[in-house]
């Protein structure tokens, strides 16, 4: 091992968003109050900033640090759109924390921070870096959950999450352990050469290899929310401060998306028959128990965890193919999902006020009344979500069942469509509440000034309709990231 | 390839959704102006369609105006649009109608008129890409994208119970559609192809065939509707604004024979034969068991609304019985007469379900009832109303001179070729449909005036003069003068028919 000034600047994204991060923490310092702003545009422009350099990396394969990063195309789109949302998410929830005294630069420098460890996962080219990477993210994640120090709701929402965040990530750990101690390498790349000779095509230990790989995809669905082990999901989307739970929805998913990908195929490929059969189980329950729960949930942040379970499900459909064409379809998943999200928890902060979260369904009565540009914006949202075309989710439905009976589920495929009927239900439901129902107060809705969200908002919106007609572009870039023609 | 003859049917998709967007922006506050401009765009956009009638080369009867875009390379699916006459059609019919039920709605939205105006423009340009598409997926886009606008319109402006008939309405086509999906999937991962034409020439097995053709099966079975998955439609009628409703008889249930014609014949052709008694048996319940339900009916869009489930059974019984003529008797004379039949019966349908729909409209406007026993002797108030009533009715019974003759007589005659039996099934919604539809003119329309109500009525006004002489003009052209149409679809049903003899297994 010799350390070597190439294997830096093959990180440049991460150098720059470590040293904004840093600056940022101690330029925060000497701002007062009232100048909180210099923080949110500094953090803005500094994920913006990383995002250039990403983009602005060459295209061929390039590892780091004896192949403990990786510079590869999954990574470049993971990190174009891990940024882009994080940056979204910032202008969402500004008005937000500012309204419940949380605009503060914790919440800036955490998210920084938690931004830095998405993509350091994403980029992992051995265990060590994947566990560096999603130990940095969750343990900002759970401050942030708890940012809102007064609140009861919160203070729980943190603890379980904490607590089972803990658990999982001990789980992994136990499984990252076992692998290591199977094949004798830490780096992914020889996991998957080693454990492909020896009896039945594992390695030395196969039953050592197996377990490993168990307690590998229990921490990976943990990370997704997929059930069983989702438990922690519903109760930090519904106690987090609305800001926050759009940045838990969002971005890392896709994250979560990268851990998966390089764990279960840069490293454990060889393993494929084995996960595809655990990933489908997880697929189906998620399925079911997101959709079926998701029914009876009133408050529309808890309704959309569950949704956020059954949209996992779909996203394995993608992945247990365990072929190129699976792994852009649940990329695409992943970053269509987070798309969605991003646009229906941006309607709950536009209409949340002080004092006022907008998180109940019936809050959204007559909306269409009292604005009818949001109210489409919202209806946009959760016909995609519902996977109505032409609206974006449809077509990464469409592509993740594809991928799903090409890989022999045709059960599951099934399973799965059902699930989605299910599913439209509760979507049209908010649709309902808001087209249908007459509002308590017809009054025009007074909105705040807030342009930078209004206009970031309407975009995320018209998105799902734009991508729903020309996904060609974006799926293309998914395709040639696994190295198919695009 | 990139290759397109015209952009006159990608014109016909944009110019209703881009015009819709323009309705809501412009005249979502102003009531009056969301009219006058809705009623333009859709007027444009007739005029837009006519060329597809003029430049149309009918003795050829192959897809023409098409254009070829690559969509999305990833997954090989294509922009492709084309129109034989089957589908120069049906989309002329929607653009027919559409201004029809613009100006319908022109006293009787008060509320939220921009974005009503806004749903049907968008609601008709995705119904003509439905009929242009040649891309199993384009067409799956169109296909359920419909739901959408048809959602809202039924959710916003239907009657008291419109939550309820709206969600059953989108829950049960959702489902349907959702099997054709994977039956569509399924294909594409065999053949690699999304095109309809090479999916056609693709080769199943006699098991793919089967599961293919019910995956199909439930998705345009709930659309046309047959019995017994029929029982969204009366609902949806029911609570449905009167455009709505219109819309949905007049077109909507259309795109269910065309699915038919489209993918069902062609691609498995082999189970549809397998399966055509099934269609057939399912057909003449249709016809007989819900013309009787139509009969007991108090509620008049309900009684409309399963005249329409009997008369789609023409339509599906007409296709389907092409294939036991064309198998069995070899006789491609009759199967011939058995699909024209059943277009032509689509097209009629569409003139007179939409202007019975609207009839009704007018009354409720006027009275906020919809049940029979509420009305009789309108005569003798509203005669001019009246006259175009039993227009209307004569041609929902299949009075000769009237469009609804021309093509139940079409399928009833194919069907004798088949077997005298299933002919006179068929034959029997003659007296069962003139007895429904008989019964309702004499218990609203004739008698002495039973109420006050009755009483205060006024005549129809030239407005409404104006939308119900069109649908006149329309079912009275093509009883009495049909072969423009059928000369239209002539060339173009024969390519049906004979890609129905092909064996794939």
């Amino acid at each position: 091992m010799n350390f070597n000034l190439h294997d830096l600047a093959l990180l440049a994204p991460e150098d720059f968003l470590l040293g904004a991060a840093c600056a940022i923490l101690f330029i925060d310092l000497f701002l007062k109050q009232t100048q909180r702003a210099v923080t949110h545009w500094l953090a803005i422009a500094a994920l913006l900033g990383t995002l250039a350099i990403v983009l602005c990396a060459p295209g061929q394969v390039q590892t780091a640090f004896n192949g403990a990063y990786i510079h590869d195309t999954v990574a470049t789109v993971l990190k174009t759109f891990i940024l882009g949302l994080v940056a979204v998410v910032f202008v969402f929830s500004r008005r937000y924390l500012d309204e419940r005294k949380l605009f503060i630069g914790e919440f800036y420098t955490l998210m920084l921070f938690s931004t830095l460890g998405m993509l350091l996962l994403v980029s992992a080219g051995n265990l060590v870096m994947v566990y560096l990477g999603l130990e940095l993210f969750a343990l900002s994640s759970y401050a942030l959950v708890a940012i809102h120090r007064d609140s009861g709701v919160a203070s729980e929402a943190a603890m379980k999450y904490f607590v089972l965040g803990a658990l999982a990530s001990g789980l992994l750990l136990y499984g990252l352990s076992m692998i290591y101690g199977a094949t004798g390498t830490l780096d992914l790349a020889q996991i998957r050469a080693v454990g492909g000779v020896g009896v039945n095509g594992l390695a030395q230990h196969p039953t050592l290899f197996a377990f490993g790989l168990v307690f590998v995809v229990v921490g990976i669905a943990f990370k997704f929310g997929a059930a069983p082990f989702h438990m922690w999901l519903p109760d930090v989307y519904e106690g987090s401060p609305t800001a926050v739970t759009t940045f838990i929805a969002t971005a890392p998913k896709l994250a979560a998306f990268g851990m998966a990908y390089r764990l279960l195929e840069s490293g454990l490929g060889t393993l494929a028959p084995h996960w595809s059969q655990m990933l489908a189980a997880l697929a189906a329950l998620s399925l079911v128990i997101g959709n079926l729960v998701a029914i009876a949930q009133t408050n529309i942040k808890r309704m959309l965890a569950y949704s956020t379970i059954s949209h996992m499900g779909f996203l394995l459909l993608g992945l247990l193919n365990a072929t190129p064409a699976g792994y852009a379809a649940a990329m695409f998943y992943a970053i269509c999902y987070a798309i969605m999200t991003a646009a229906a928890f941006g309607v709950i902060l536009l209409l949340a006020r002080a004092g006022f979260e907008a998180e109940m369904i019936d809050d959204f009565k007559g909306l269409n009344q009292r604005n009818p540009w949001y109210a489409f914006i919202m209806l946009l949202a959760m016909f995609s979500l519902a996977g109505v075309p032409p609206l974006f989710g449809f077509f990464a439905k469409l592509l993740v069942l594809k991928s799903a009976i090409d890989a022999g589920f045709l059960w599951l495929a099934i399973i799965a469509i059902v699930m989605a009927i299910v599913g439209c239900f509760y979507y049209l439901r908010v649709v309902k509440v808001m087209y249908f129902d007459k509002p308590a107060d017809t009054s025009a809705l007074e909105l705040p000034r807030d342009l930078p969200l209004r206009w970031v908002l309407s975009i995320n919106g018209l998105a799902l309709l734009v991508l729903g007609v020309l996904w060609g572009p974006l799926i293309g870039w998914c395709y040639r990231a696994f190295g198919l023609p695009g | 390839m990139m290759t397109s003859d015209s952009i006159l049917l990608s014109l016909l998709i944009w110019l209703p959704i881009a015009g819709g967007a323009l309705v809501v922006l412009a005249g979502g506050s102003n009531a009056g102006r969301a009219r006058w401009l809705a009623l333009i765009v859709s007027i444009v956009i007739f005029a837009v369609s006519i060329p597809l009638l003029t430049g149309y080369d009918a003795a050829a009867g192959t897809m023409q105006f098409q254009e070829h875009h690559v969509w999305i390379a990833a997954i090989n699916a294509n922009y492709h649009l084309g129109a034989d006459g089957i589908s120069i059609a049906l989309i002329v019919l929607t653009t027919f109608v559409t201004p029809l039920v613009v100006l319908g709605a022109w006293d009787a939205v008060h509320e939220r008129v921009g974005q009503y105006m806004a749903a049907f423009l968008v609601l008709e340009g995705l119904m003509i890409g439905v009929f242009a598409a040649m891309d199993a997926l384009l067409f799956y886009v169109f296909f359920e994208g419909m739901l959408i606008p048809m959602f809202i319109i039924i959710g916003i402006w239907g009657g008291p119970r419109r939550v309820y008939a709206t969600l059953k309405f989108f829950l049960y086509t959702f489902f349907g559609s959702i099997f054709m999906l994977i039956g569509l999937i399924y294909l594409y991962l065999h053949a690699h192809t999304w095109d309809l034409a090479q999916l056609a020439a693709f080769h199943l097995s006699a098991m793919e065939q089967a599961w293919l053709f019910f995956a199909f099966l439930l998705g345009f079975a709930i659309k046309v509707p047959m019995w017994p998955v029929h029982t969204w439609l009366p609902d949806a009628h029911v609570e449905a604004p009167t455009g709505g409703s219109v819309i949905l008889a007049a077109i909507m249930l259309k795109i269910g024979g065309y699915g038919f014609i489209r993918f069902s014949l062609p691609i498995v052709p082999d189970a549809s034969q397998e399966f055509a008694w099934l269609i057939i048996a399912l057909s003449i319940i249709a016809i007989i068991y819900v013309g009787y339900v139509a009969l007991v009916q108090e509620d008049m869009k309900k009684l409309i609304a399963y005249s329409s489930v009997a008369h789609m059974g023409f339509v599906t019984l007409g296709l389907f019985i092409a294939f036991a003529l064309m198998r069995v008797t070899g006789n491609t004379q009759a199967a011939y007469l058995g699909v024209q039949g059943s277009m032509v019966q689509m097209i009629s349908h569409g003139f007179v379900s939409g202007a019975m729909f609207t009839c009704v409209g007018v009354l409720y406007e006027r009275m906020h009832t919809r049940m029979i026993g509420d009305y009789g002797g309108v005569v003798n108030t509203m005669p001019w109303f009246a006259a175009f009533w039993v227009l209307f009715s004569m041609a929902n019974c299949g009075l000769p001179g009237t469009s609804g003759f021309v093509g139940e007589f079409m399928v009833i005659l194919a069907s004798f070729a088949m077997n005298p039996w299933v002919a006179a099934g068929a034959a029997f919604t003659l007296i069962i449909g003139a007895a429904y539809t008989l019964y309702l003119v004499k218990r609203i329309i004739w008698g002495d005036v039973t109420n006050d109500h009755v009483a205060k009525l006024k005549d129809i006004n030239p407005r409404e003069a104006l939308v119900l002489g069109l649908f006149a003009a329309g079912v009275l052209v093509l009883g009495i003068w049909p072969e423009p149409l059928t000369h239209l679809m002539d060339a173009s049903v024969k390519h049906i028919v004979d890609q129905l003899l092909i064996v794939k297994t």
